[in-house]
Parts: structure tokens; sequence; C-alpha cells
């Protein structure tokens, strides 16, 4: 940019009127674009519940999938804080060289796509996988999406988990100690309370991803039916009403549910009055610590990591049976393939422009509270909706809103599901970031003589650029991944994972190499943006 | 013309006054010490001069013209806070050049003048680190450059040398006011340390809860304390209650508990009016116990001795109650004096200072800060 | 039996050598104050004897018994933080009977104590409140009764006063004092504050660069200090480089700049003739007078003068090219001399520290890394 123009821009900066604007058309964004679309496409079509409510077998269903919703993701998120908390410590507390290892580890099934996790772990638990050697194998249906379920939202927690540990002052357990306390005394009655609004956080981040997912549980559902699969089913059907009945339940009941465990989590007391010190000197015992470990790490190895990898051996296999020939030329199924990677390639790029661009001012109206406390935690609240609604209800409702006004071709409004789901995403953390720099290091700027807009380009971005592009590349990868509004919204127009669903649903005729092949490429793109995020870091933290 | 003024000043948080009406005046190439406890509102204070805060009522004023409509950026006062905020991802060379910079210096000149500011603190050969890689003392230096760089001619220190040892502040307290003085710049300078208030302050301003309490010079707010306040908190000073027994033309008495009578040179109270009489503690001095009873000298048994280095502070139990405390020199010791011993205290009703007695009473006023 | 010894410990991090061989004995009923600048290693002896650190080498016994090789949860040593660190979800009460209750105390059972703790500090109006809601007193006064409740004998404080305004600071230093010897505990209490050390210890331990330097009672280290570094670090001190001209068994003359001084012989530092030295003399020692006196009087220039309350600092230019300071407290009414005023100043001789020169250099013996 020209220095006239940039000198222009930074006096305009100082200027009130010019500044208020700007942040006015971001929340303006936010509002119009963002919140009031997935209101109002389901309220456009409500009188279509009445088809469901009169057909009692229907009604039956949809009743029974929205409960199953709700109870696998309350199950699920449970099982998973008892058994990934310890995951958690292991890795924050144990030494460095073990714990980079393991951090990456656990980490898997949160980065590859859903999609592969979902055909991964059909693959492992049924079909060819190795318990078949032992004699058994679980089928699609309720178990298996279980299994799907705890796996996907294992690293959720462990991710939350480690980073609350990490950045938890050390100095209350040390002080525990000097009065005496042992390890199992000063978990209890020190570290996890101190730790309640981080396990709360990692509780509903795993809640949510539960209830959201629709790809995955798709591949492993079999005719069993939780909400994503009901919508999905009775969209292949041409069944307006069901969608719009159980995406507004789950709307409504999601945003509930947010709110009463928000509310009353903190409230939660648990047991601090007294302390049994030979028994708990006892269960800090090495012993005991090593067992625990010892049994952490080998569910964590059964039920997360191998599922999660299994896929690579037909991936692999692809490669010598002719399949990936195939796939290079764009033959038969392959050439539909192609296209969808590059349409999914596309969107997700242009989603995280447009939350780029209009997300930055509504972070720092969040982290420099602008706007007064109440304002800020509103708007705070308000940024949040997306991701505690269920994708696929989203995306249903958007389509709605969308195409009533006929004129928005389907492509935009696929980025425009995709922009709505993500930005929550990269406005939290790029609010984190900046909330993280001194108010004070921008005021002294401001003394200095700088105006605003230097003050951002010159203090902020050099501070934050890590954040903004880590913000960027999950805000894209997730747009990548996304299974749930993309299914709900589309109608020609294939992305690559809701193809690769197709596949595995054998809609298409795909072999198990087909499908593993495919999976393979979207992973490694994946992969690829994500390894940037980690060197980047890596760069950063030295 | 003054360099800044500040008229009835006053900054609401909510329902809390952190500047309650404040006026007062600096001059150009002034030194002044704001000085006063955590919560006092000197910060508040020094964030509304420079702008980063808007005020609720009063204004303003930077050279006689009122600078409630300009922006903090143009208002050329440079504020360092406690924290230094020194930019971590830039050069000490460019973050002692950043002021000129922003002023669109050309960066060539800009590093010139800043290398040049460097030389004057001592920095040059560091101009190529990091902020991270200095010392606390060295940091301080490099804000203080950096505010030096700016260009501005007047400079607003938040504790500036809060997060240094002892014995660095002792050092850099003096350099602070020569480097200010050297430049012609107009200094405000916010400390809790009285001490380091009076050695380089021009002026010295007392605030508490936000309220102005006595603005003079070094040797009048000791000397003359305003207030029970400022007599507590600067310097030590014993504290005892009485009341107004009869007014001479040349000084009053004041009746202490017991009927002990102490002289006072103070006339502005009515006889029976409860009033509290404030000594300083090296305005005391101890003897071992005299036979003959003079004008303000009495007994009392010691009941502890501290050795403070410089000063050996006698804490003496009078004989009618009332605790007091002597402070003497080390040059000039009190001889064979123990703990346990009677002796006698004395001091001279010019040394004293006498307030209306608080209606909140003596202990809790002495405990609010 | 000793409370607690030390030996020979030695941790380094990296680079830095936080511990260099350090070894030192704590009586039992002891309060020792260990003072350094930052950096020195004090805060790392008190967390090895802690157990908080793990020396690279050493041992650390308490009451007689190995220690080292125990975790922190066994030594039964209660530790004050300089973070405070009180529990944030707890209130003041269950922070206080934690200790207890660790030990499988059963509610009934800690109320007593942890009352009696609690009205003996003056907190017992504060006790369900929670630490954000406690001032910085309060909450330092219940990190202190929470160490003590858990019924140790050995108390560890790592800057246990630095949190506060200097006001509280000085009257809560005499309480805590009073409070570990009515108790009849042992205490080591880390401070850069010297005045703190001074005040209240019966023994100061003073250490540099991970190493002891001195170890002695308040008066002893303050006016006989056997290191230049101790000299330095415990209030102010001149310090003047000469070499011995004569030595006798009561006298050393000494040649400085040109001048001649007589200075009392000290058992603790022998000279030899010939020998280069340095002489030390605390600025309240050095006496202003307007007419030469006699012996070890210099003629001066006052380059600056302070008014610093209750005395007055200068900083004086002699004819013999020596710069150096002098502290004279507030006599009467005098209004002190003011700058460019020539006066005489006297350096008392058995005020004059002799200190052999020291084989580093002098500027790095003093130098406070």
């Amino acid at each position: 940019m020209s220095e006239a123009v940039l000198r222009r821009l930074d006096e305009l900066s100082s200027n009130q009127l010019s500044k208020r604007l700007a942040y006015m058309g971001s929340i303006f964004f936010l509002v119009f674009f963002i919140l009031l679309p997935p209101v109002l496409g389901i309220s456009l079509k409500i009188g279509l519940v009445g088809q469901v409510l009169q057909d009692a077998a229907l009604l039956d269903r949809a009743k029974a999938a929205i409960f199953y919703s709700f109870a696998i993701a309350f199950g699920v998120a449970t099982l998973d804080l008892v058994l990934a908390l310890p995951m958690a410590w292991i890795i924050a507390r144990g030494n460095s060289k073990w714990r980079n290892v393991m951090d990456a580890l656990a980490d898997i099934p949160f980065i590859i796509p859903t999609v592969a996790l979902g055909f991964s772990t059909l693959l492992f638990w049924s079909g060819t996988g190795p318990l078949s050697l032992l004699g058994f194998s679980v089928q699609p249906g309720l178990p298996l999406i279980l299994l799907l379920h705890f796996a996907f939202s294992y690293p959720v927690i462990v991710r939350v988990m480690v980073g609350e540990l990490l950045a938890y002052n050390v100095i209350y357990e040390t002080a525990a100690k000097t009065l005496g306390a042992k390890a199992f005394t000063i978990a209890r009655t020190v570290t996890l309370p101190l730790l309640r609004p981080g396990l709360i956080a990692a509780f509903l981040l795993a809640f949510a991803r539960s209830l959201s997912e629709t790809g995955a549980t798709v591949m492993v559902a079999g005719v069993f039916e939780n909400g994503p699969v009901f919508i999905k089913n009775a969209k292949d059907a041409g069944l307006e009403g069901p969608m719009v009945l159980v995406s507004f339940t789950l709307i409504i009941f999601s945003v509930t549910v947010f709110a009463l465990i928000r509310l009353l989590g903190p409230r939660l007391k648990l047991p601090l009055n007294r302390v049994l010190p030979g028994l708990e000197a006892k269960l800090s015992s090495r012993r005991t610590v090593n067992m625990r470990d010892g049994a952490t790490l080998a569910i964590f190895a059964l039920f997360v990591l191998a599922p999660s990898i299994y896929i690579t051996f037909p991936a692999l296999g692809a490669l010598t049976d002719g399949t990936i020939q195939n796939a290079l030329s764009g033959r038969g199924i392959w050439s539909e393939y192609w296209q969808a990677m590059a349409l999914s390639y596309t969107i997700g790029a242009v989603a995280t422009i447009i939350n780029v661009v209009t997300g930055l001012p509504v972070a720092i109206l969040i982290a420099r509270k602008r706007l007064g406390k109440l304002a800020t935690t509103v708007l705070d609240a308000a940024v949040n909706i997306p991701i505690v609604v269920p994708s696929v209800a989203l995306g249903v409702s958007l389509s709605f809103f969308w195409r009533s006004f006929g004129f928005l071709p389907e492509f935009w409004i696929i980025v425009f599901a995709h922009t709505t789901i993500t930005y929550t995403y990269f406005v939290q953390a790029m609010a984190a970031s900046i909330e993280g720099i001194p108010e004070e290091m921008e005021e002294t700027a401001r003394t200095l003589g700088s105006r605003p807009l230097m003050v951002f380009r010159r203090i902020i971005v050099p501070l934050t650029k890590y954040s903004i592009f880590s913000g960027a590349i999950l805000t894209f990868t997730r747009s990548v991944d996304e299974t749930g509004a993309t299914t709900a919204v589309s109608q020609s127009l294939k992305t690559a994972p809701v193809l690769l669903v197709s596949w595995v649903k054998h809609v298409v005729p795909a072999t198990t190499s087909d499908i593993a092949l495919g999976i393979a490429f979207l992973v490694l793109t994946s992969f690829a943006s994500l390894l940037a995020l980690r060197l980047v870091v890596y760069r950063r933290s030295k | 013309m003054p360099s800044i003024s500040v008229r009835n000043l006053t900054k609401r948080f909510r329902s809390l006054k952190a500047v309650d009406d404040v006026s007062f005046e600096v001059r150009d190439g002034e030194y002044l010490c704001v000085l006063g406890s955590t919560g006092s509102g000197k910060t508040t204070l020094l964030r509304l001069i420079s702008g980063i805060i808007q005020p609720t009522e009063g204004e303003i004023l930077f050279g006689g013209v009122d600078v409630s409509n300009i922006p903090t950026e143009e208002r050329n006062a440079v504020y360092v806070p406690q924290t230094y905020a020194l930019f971590p991802h830039l050069t000490v060379l460019k973050n002692v050049a950043y002021g000129p910079l922003s002023k669109e210096v050309p960066r060539p000149e800009a590093e010139e003048s800043a290398l040049k500011v460097l030389r004057m603190v001592r920095l040059d050969a560091r101009a190529d680190a990091y902020p991270n890689e200095l010392s606390g003392g060295m940091q301080q230096r490099v804000a203080l450059a950096r505010g030096l760089a700016s260009g501005s001619n007047t400079l607003l220190l938040d504790e500036p040398l809060g997060a240094l040892d002892i014995r660095l502040r002792l050092e850099l307290r003096t350099e602070l006011r020569r480097l200010a003085k050297e430049s012609g710049l107009t200094v405000i300078h916010v400390t809790h340390d009285q001490e380091e208030a009076m050695t380089i302050g021009d002026r010295i301003l007392v605030l508490r809860h936000g309220k102005l309490q006595q603005h003079s010079t070094p040797f009048h707010v000791y000397n003359r304390p305003g207030n029970i306040f400022v007599a507590n908190f600067v310097g030590n000073s014993n504290f005892l209650e009485g009341i107004v027994e009869n007014r001479e033309v040349i000084g009053s008495v004041i009746r202490l508990r017991e009927n002990l009578r102490v002289n006072v040179a103070d006339v502005s109270f009515e006889p029976e009016e409860p009033v509290v009489v404030a000594v300083r503690e090296e305005k005391l001095s101890i003897s071992p116990r005299a036979r003959d009873d003079k004008e303000n000298r009495f007994s009392g048994e010691v009941e502890a001795i501290h050795f403070l280095g410089e000063w050996t502070r006698y804490t003496v139990r009078l004989v009618n109650g009332d605790q007091v405390a002597a402070r003497v020199p080390i040059g000039s010791p009190v001889k064979a004096v123990a703990v346990g011993d009677w002796v006698s205290v004395s001091f001279n009703p010019v040394h004293t200072h006498v307030y209306e007695s608080p209606t909140i009473g003596l202990q809790r006023e002495l405990e609010v800060y | 039996m000793p409370e607690v010894r030390v030996e020979g410990a030695t941790k380094a991090y990296g680079a830095v050598r936080a511990l260099q061989g350090v070894s030192l004995t704590v009586n039992a009923g002891e309060y020792l104050c260990v003072v350094g600048p930052s950096g020195c290693g004090k805060t790392t002896l008190i967390k090895t004897i802690a157990g908080i650190v793990k020396p690279d080498a050493g041992e650390v016994y308490i009451e007689g018994e190995a220690a080292t090789a125990l975790p922190i949860e066994e030594r039964g040593v209660g530790y004050v933080f300089q973070e405070i660190a009180l529990f944030p979800h707890m209130n003041s009460y269950d922070n206080v009977s934690y200790g207890l209750m660790v030990k499988g105390a059963t509610p009934r059972e800690r109320e007593s104590p942890v009352e009696e703790m609690l009205y003996m500090m003056g907190l017992d109006g504060f006790a369900t409140l929670y630490p954000r809601e406690l001032s910085g007193g309060a909450r330092q006064k219940t990190a202190i009764s929470r160490a003590l409740v858990s019924g140790s004998t050995l108390l560890l404080l790592d800057e246990p006063l630095g949190a506060l305004d200097l006001k509280v600071r000085t009257s809560l230093r005499y309480e805590l004092r009073k409070l570990v010897k009515d108790l009849g505990l042992t205490a080591i209490h880390v401070t850069h504050d010297q005045e703190e050390a001074l005040s209240i210890s019966d023994r100061i331990v003073v250490m540099k660069a991970g190493r002891i330097v001195e170890v002695g009672p308040p008066q002893e280290m303050y006016l006989n200090p056997r290191e230049l570094f101790t000299a330095k670090f415990l209030g102010e001190a001149n310090f003047f480089t000469g070499t011995v001209k004569k030595y006798t068994d009561h006298v050393a003359e000494v040649a400085v700049n040109g001048s001649t001084i007589m200075a009392a012989a000290r058992e603790v530092t022998p000279l030899k003739e010939g020998e280069r030295c340095v002489l030390a003399i605390r600025p309240e020692f050095v006496e202003l007078v307007n007419d030469p006196a006699g012996g070890n009087t210099w003629e001066c220039t006052v380059m600056s003068a302070s008014f610093v309350g209750d005395h007055f600092r200068y900083e004086l230019r002699a004819s013999n090219g020596e710069v150096f300071l002098s502290k004279a407290a507030v006599r009467g009414d005098a209004a002190g001399f003011a700058a460019g005023d020539k006066v005489y100043a006297a350096l008392p001789e058995e005020r004059l520290l002799t200190f052999r020169y020291p084989e580093e250099g002098l500027e790095k013996a003093l130098s406070l890394e």
C-alpha cells in the first residue's frame, strides 16, 4: 500500500467517527449475516412442522433421534472427561521429551477430518478390523456411534486441559505441599477446583462436537438415527417438515443445555471438608499413579489412537492395487473427486478471508471491552452461538433463509454456512491473543504520538501475527472438514467430505480402496496445513 | 504560563471517585512528584492527563489550551507505565526511535537521534538487544530514553523505580532528575515512596482517596504537614490525643490523658476542643530520667529498642499511658539506656502540629490509606 | 540441637549459578534474616531448605535429621510465599485450616486452633472473606497464619512484607517478630529491605552471587562489618582507596589521594605497610562543620544538597578530588548547607572501617551482581 494512503488511513483512525463506523460495520455483519439467518430461516418454514405432528410414526422417530443425540453427547462427554483428564495430566506434567510425542498423538483424532475418523472406525471395529481375528465385531449402530464419538471428543478434552494445566500456576500446589498435602489430596482439594472453569469448557466443547458431527456419524450409524442422521435421511427422502422440526428442537435444546451448564456448573460444590490421610497417601503412591497411567494409556491406544490411524492400511493398499492410477487419471468415480476437492479448498479460502476481515474488529471489541462490560458480555455470548448449535441444524436453517431470497447461488450459500460455523473459532482465538497484549502497550504507543491504526499495524499485528495465522489455518481446516451444514445445504454441489460420505454409503460404487485413498488425499492436505501451523508455533516459541 | 493546569478534575468509575475535585498547576520545567499509596488515584491522574481516559468533570489545560478534544497521540505527553511497556518485538534502538517514527521523521534520522539519547543513558552498546535480554534497571533506562527521544516536552512517569532493587532505586533516582533537568522537561513522577518524592521533587502533591491533601515543596510538606494524613504518611510521627486547656498568644496547652500537659506552638483551636498533637519521631529527645520537671519533658519506660542502621528507635510508654517513639541518629547515640529503664522524653513546642480530632477516631484515621 | 543446617548447597539453572556451596547453621528459636541483591540466591536458599528446589549437591538437616531426600510435604516446614499464594477458591478460614485438614483433623477439631490464630492476628472479622476481598495486609497475615497453624516450628518467609505499602510494612514487621518469639519458633526471613532486616533479626546473612558474604548480629554487621560488600549493602557507605603508610595496634595511617587519614585499626582486617587498602565510612558519620577541627578533616565544596525530611543529604567534593556523601540529621531549625558552599568534612577515626583492597578490584567487589 502506498505511503500516502496509509497516512490517510492512519489519520482517519484518530477520528472518532470513522473508528465507530468500522466497528459498527463488523457488528452489522455479525448480526445480519452470521446470527440472524439461522434464526430466521427456521422461523420461515415453521409451518411445515405440521407435516410431522400428524404422522405418529414419523414423530416417534423424530423424538427418538433428538433424545439419542443428547444422551449420546452427554454420556460421551462425561466419559471422555473422566478418561481423558489423566491423559492431559500425563502430557502436561510429564518430562518434555515424551510430552511432545504424546501431545501429537493425542491430537490426531482432532486434526484428521471426521470423515477419515468415521471410515477408519468403521473398518477397525466392524468389517475387516483386527477384532475380527478375535472373532467378534461391532456392527454399525448405536455402539459404533458411541465408540466413534468417544474417540473424536477425547482430544478436545486433552487439548483444553493440557492448556489449562500448563497455564495454571503451580505455586498453589507447592503451597499445599508445604502444608503437608500429598498428591491425591492436592489434586482433589486445590487443582481441580481451580481448574473448574476449564473442565466445564472442555465438557461443553466435547458435548458440542458430539451433538454436531454429521458425516462420520452417518457412516457408522447403519439404521440407527440420532438428530443429524435423521435430518440427512429426511433430506434424502425430500421431507422438509421433519428437517425443520428436528433442527428447531436441536437448536432450542442445545442453547438451553449450554446455558444451564454454564450457569450451574460453577456452583457445583465439591466435597472439601475432610481428608483421609491414610487412604489419600496410598492413592498418591508411585504404584497407584503408575497403574492409573498405564490404564489411561491403554484406553487411549485401543479406543482412540488405533481406530483413528487404522485407515492407513487400506490407504497404503490402494497404492499397490491399481486404485491410485484411477485416482490420478480421474477415471470413473474419481472424476467427481477432484472437482469436489477443488470446491472444498475454494470454499475454505473464501470463508477464511471473510472471517479474518470481519472478525478482527469484533475480536478487538471483545478483547478490549470497548463497549463496556454488559455489551461485551452479550457480544461474547452472541459470537459463541454458532458452535453451540449443531451444524446440520444450522445448515437447514441457512438453506431455507438464503433460498427464500431466490437469487443467491448455491456456492455462496455454502460459503456463508461455512463462514458462520467457523466465525467463532477465529474471533475467540484472536480475542484471547489480543487480551494477552497488555493494553498499556497500546496506550504508551499512543502517547508517543502513534495514531490508533499505526499502533495496530506496528504493535498489535506483529505481536499477534502468529494467532492471526493459526486462527486462519484452523478456520480453513474446519471448513474443509465440514460435513453437517454442507449436507443440509448442498443440492448439486458436493464438497470432498460430502462426496466421501456418499461413497461409504454406497450411493456410488466405490471400493474400500477407493474410499481409503480418497480420504488419504484429504488427510494429507489437512496435515500439510496443520504442519505449517506447527512450524509457525515452533518458531514463535523460540 | 504553567505547562499543565488541572482544574476541578474528577473521574468516577461507577460509584467510586478515583480522582476527586483535584486542582493544581505544574510549571514549565518543573519536576513534580505525586505521592500516595495504592488506590490514592495517582495512576488515574496520570492517565487522565495523558488522555488515555476521559475525565467525568473538570478540565485539563496544556499551555493554557483545553485538551479535552485533543486525542492522546497529539497531546505530546509521554506516559511511561510501571511495567515500562517496552515493545518486545522491537530492538532497543527501534523502541527508542518509535516516537520520532510515529511523527513521520524519516527512519535514518529517527534512529540517529535515538542513538544519541541511548548514549545519554549509557545504553548505546545494547542498541541491538531485545528488551527481554536486559535487566530491570536497563529496561527502565530504555523506557526513559524512549520518552526523551520522542521529542515531547512532558514526561508522565508511573512508579518508574518501583520494580527495582532498593540499591538501584537510590542510584537511579538522582539520575532521573538530572536527565529531566538537562533536557528541560516537565515531569510528573508518581510514587508511593515518600523519601523518593522528597529527594527529587521540586514540589510534592500528596493524594489520598483521589483528594488532594497538600501541594508544596518537600520542606513544607515535611515541616508543615497540612493534616494528620500527611503528617503520618510523610516521615514518622507520633500522635497524641488531648483537649485544648488554654490558649495564649504564642502557644497553647493541650491536656492529654491523665492530665499530662503539652505545650504547643499552635493557636488555632479554642479551649475544650478535642485535638491531636503530632510530633515527629526524630524531634523527640531521650535522656536518662531527670529529676526536675520542665516544659514538654515527660517520664516514661522504655518498651523496646530497635536498631535501624542510621537510626535507633526507642518505643517509650509515658507515665500517662500514651506510647511514643523517638528516633536517635546513630552518630549521636543515647548512652546507657536499655529496655525497661525509665527515661525522660522531651521536645520543643515549635516542632509540634495540632489537628482537629478526626470524627472516625484517631486509630481508624491512621489505618486508612 | 540446631534447628536447621545447610551444608555445601549448590544449585545451577543452566549457566546461572544460583547457589555455590552455601553452608549455614540456624539455631532453634533464632530470627534470621537473609538479604542480598536480586539474583543473589536468597530465595533459592530457603526453597532448598523447604524442598521446593532440589540442590545439585549439598545436604539439608532439619532438627538433626537428614532432610535432603525428603519431599516437600514431609519436611514439616511452614512457608510463606512472596506471591502469598492463598488458595483463591477458599475463604480465609479454610485457607488457614488447610494444613490441619490435610492431616486428617475433622472440622470440629480444627475450630479452636484456627480461631485462636485468627484472633491473635486480628483477622477474626475476615474469616468468611475470600483472598480477592482482602486488603494486602490482611492477605499477608492470612498467609502467615496458614503457615503457622499447621504446627511447624520452622517458618520460612520469602519477602513476606514485599507487597505492602511502606507504613503497613514497618508496623507489621515488628508484629511478625513478636509473634515468632511468642510462639517459640525459628524463622528464616528473606528480604531485600535491609532496614527491615536490621530492625527485627537476631542475625543477618548477607548473600551475593550465590555465596554467603557474611553472617552476624545486626549492629555488628552495620558498625563493624568484615566484608566490603556488607558495608556497601547494609545502609550506605563511602569508599576511599588508599595506601597504608603506617600501621600499629591502634591506628592505621593511610594516604588517600594526597591527603593522610588516620583510621582505627580493626582486628578483623590487619593491614601491612605499603599495602593498598579501602576505607569505608557511612555518610551519617561524616560531620560537616564550618571550621577545620583537627585530624581527618577535608576541605570540600557542596556539589548538591537535598532535604529529605529528617536529614540532609549532601554530595561533596573534597579538595583532594574525592567525591562522597554526607547525611546530616536535621537539628533544630538549621537550614543546612546549599550547593556551592565551602565546608569542612570531619571523618571520625573510629568510624572509618579498614579493608584490604579486593583482588577483583573495588568496582567488582561492590557490584550488585
